[in-house]
């Protein structure tokens, strides 16, 4: 079966078992993604100090691109200035439009360009990013 | 003399769905969401186009050859499928864009005739097609809207239907004929039976079983009946609606403009007799040709032999479906349609819908426009595999042999 490319062995096992699943400790932002289209939601907690995310974490409720997405998410943006995170985030969207996009983002979040033959799904994979852009919206005024 | 219930060719009949030959990531499409939308024969194909290519002219209003001859392609569709549903009359016969229109247009005309203090119930296992413009209507009108519970099997509870008519307050009883989720057959009789004798009116939502058994109107004793024609072979854009005569000359018409008039002066305006009332504007004339030629076509088989040939696959998909380690099918109703909803034991229906297409096997994943149904059974989506006329026992098995592989890559 073809599914390797697409369901890359860090996505299922990220799925099946999440390093980042919870809610950190002294949250300073959250925010939660819905998907009302197949039901999938992402609760995403952060702890920002001094511009940084020191932690993050997610509660997930949804498909193994989603919660595989929302998982690798909380390990990439962890210890980078909220800045930056939210420029991962507007890449990692991007990428599914624009290949070149995702040339600049950690290894570990290209293996979800393979979606881009599945468009239906990418919404999956970027619905936890979309939920850290709300969560930081206040911090990057 | 025993009567023989002769199987259909399934594979002649494959041989006239062009798609059905089309690859999909490389492989044969096995294509198992017809209860989605069915794919089209080239006899729809074909008359659609012809109609285009030879015939065409707006209808009802030219007095030249060419639209004199589409208007009376277009009203003998009329005429079938009042005989395709058994209705006694083609002017009861109302056609509309899809099921969720003609419902709607029930919810807005007859709706507006209810009362305060009147009741309108619906099922818990209601495409939203045939909840959301009641609770429309209940929000305009300030009428009560009921929900009918299910068994623990998915079938209609008609025991607390006859307790809820008990209230003496219930207008309308407005039920889907076959659950799209869980595949259940409801006996349309009965409920009609139940809500006639409590005064209430019975509107069926025939979207999904029209395509799988033969339906009477005068049988079932319906007051309303809505089917879409894409579910039935046929293409988007054209449904139906009938209902008793009585009842469409006391509703106000759901849409103004041309076509359903009789006179219009800047004061006021009167309305066309019915059908036409609720016919407002050019009609889907194209799509409804296309209608008339899925309903031959549909006809051309048979529903002895429609019937039989899904009760063969559903027999098998029953038998080889708990094959597969870790799957559980949503239901157990009394009689089911060609329709089953599944979920397995830690994988999400998105990701068995994507993984099987990867195989060519198309299914369904997600709520299936039945979110309350979906809240009541405690999931927030399953997997569903629905079967047509073209459907074959490979294809299931394909569907089964490329489950237990997900299962195999997945756990």
């Amino acid at each position: 079966m073809e599914v390797e490319d697409l369901y890359n062995s860090m996505i299922v096992s990220r799925s099946r078992a999440p390093e980042f699943s919870g809610v950190v400790a002294d949250e300073t932002n959250h925010a939660e993604g819905n998907n009302p289209l197949c039901g999938d939601r992402v609760r995403l907690t952060l702890r920002c100090e001094d511009g940084l995310i020191a932690e993050a974490a997610h509660q997930t409720r949804g498909c193994a691109i989603c919660i595989a997405s929302a998982d690798i998410l909380a390990e990439a943006v962890a210890g980078q200035a909220v800045r930056n995170a939210l420029q991962m985030a507007d890449q990692f969207v991007l990428m599914f439009e624009n290949e070149d996009a995702g040339g600049v983002l950690p290894g570990n979040l290209q293996i979800f360009l393979p979606l881009r033959q599945h468009r239906a799904r990418i919404r999956c994979a970027t619905l936890p990013w979309i939920a850290l852009k709300e969560a930081l919206a206040h911090d990057a005024e | 003399m025993s009567s023989v219930v002769t199987l259909p060719d399934v594979t002649a009949i494959r041989a006239q769905f062009p798609i059905l030959s089309e690859k999909v990531h490389g492989r044969d499409l096995v294509f198992l969401d017809s209860a989605a939308s069915a794919q089209k024969p080239v006899a729809v194909i074909d008359a659609m186009s012809d109609v285009m290519r030879t015939q065409y002219a707006n209808i009802h209003r030219g007095l030249h050859w060419m639209s004199e001859r589409t208007t009376e392609a277009y009203e003998a569709v009329r005429g079938k499928v009042a005989g395709f549903l058994g209705a006694p009359s083609r002017e009861e016969i109302i056609f509309t864009r899809n099921s969720t229109e003609a419902i709607n247009l029930v919810a807005y005309s007859f709706g507006s005739l209810l009362k305060l203090g009147q009741a309108v119930l619906v099922s818990a296992m209601e495409h939203h097609a045939n909840l959301v413009p009641w609770q429309m209507l209940r929000d305009r009108s300030g009428i009560d809207l009921r929900i009918i519970p299910i068994t623990e099997n998915g079938d209609l509870d008609y025991d607390a239907l006859e307790q809820m008519l008990g209230a003496g307050d219930v207008a309308l009883v407005a039920v889907t004929h076959m659950s799209n989720v869980i595949g259940g057959m409801v006996d349309a009789r009965r409920v009609a039976d139940l809500a006639h004798a409590s005064g209430a009116k019975v509107l069926f939502d025939g979207s999904q079983a029209v395509v799988h058994r033969k339906v009477d109107v005068q049988q079932i004793d319906a007051d309303f009946y809505t089917f879409t024609g894409h579910k039935l072979y046929g293409p988007t854009g054209i449904g139906v609606l009938w209902a008793r005569r009585e009842l469409l000359e006391a509703m106000p018409p759901f849409m103004g403009g041309g076509d359903m008039i009789s006179t219009v002066t800047f004061e006021k305006s009167t309305w066309a007799p019915v059908p036409h009332k609720f016919e407002a504007g050019t009609p889907a004339i194209v799509e409804t040709i296309g209608l008339g030629a899925a309903i031959d076509w549909v006809e051309s088989i048979g529903f002895d032999a429609i019937t039989a040939h899904e009760k063969q696959l559903v027999d098998h998909a029953a038998r080889v479906l708990p094959e597969v380690p870790g799957l559980r099918v949503i239901g157990n109703p009394e009689d089911r349609g060609g329709v089953f909803s599944f979920v397995m034991k830690d994988i999400h229906p998105h990701d068995m819908a994507t993984l099987l297409d990867r195989n060519g096997v198309a299914i369904r994943a997600g709520h299936h426009c039945a979110e309350p149904l979906m809240q009541h059974l405690g999931l927030t989506a399953t997997a569903r595999a629905s079967f047509a006329i073209y459907t074959t026992e490979a294809e299931v098995d394909a569907l089964v042999s490329a489950l237990i592989r997900i299962r195999d890559f997945f756990v």
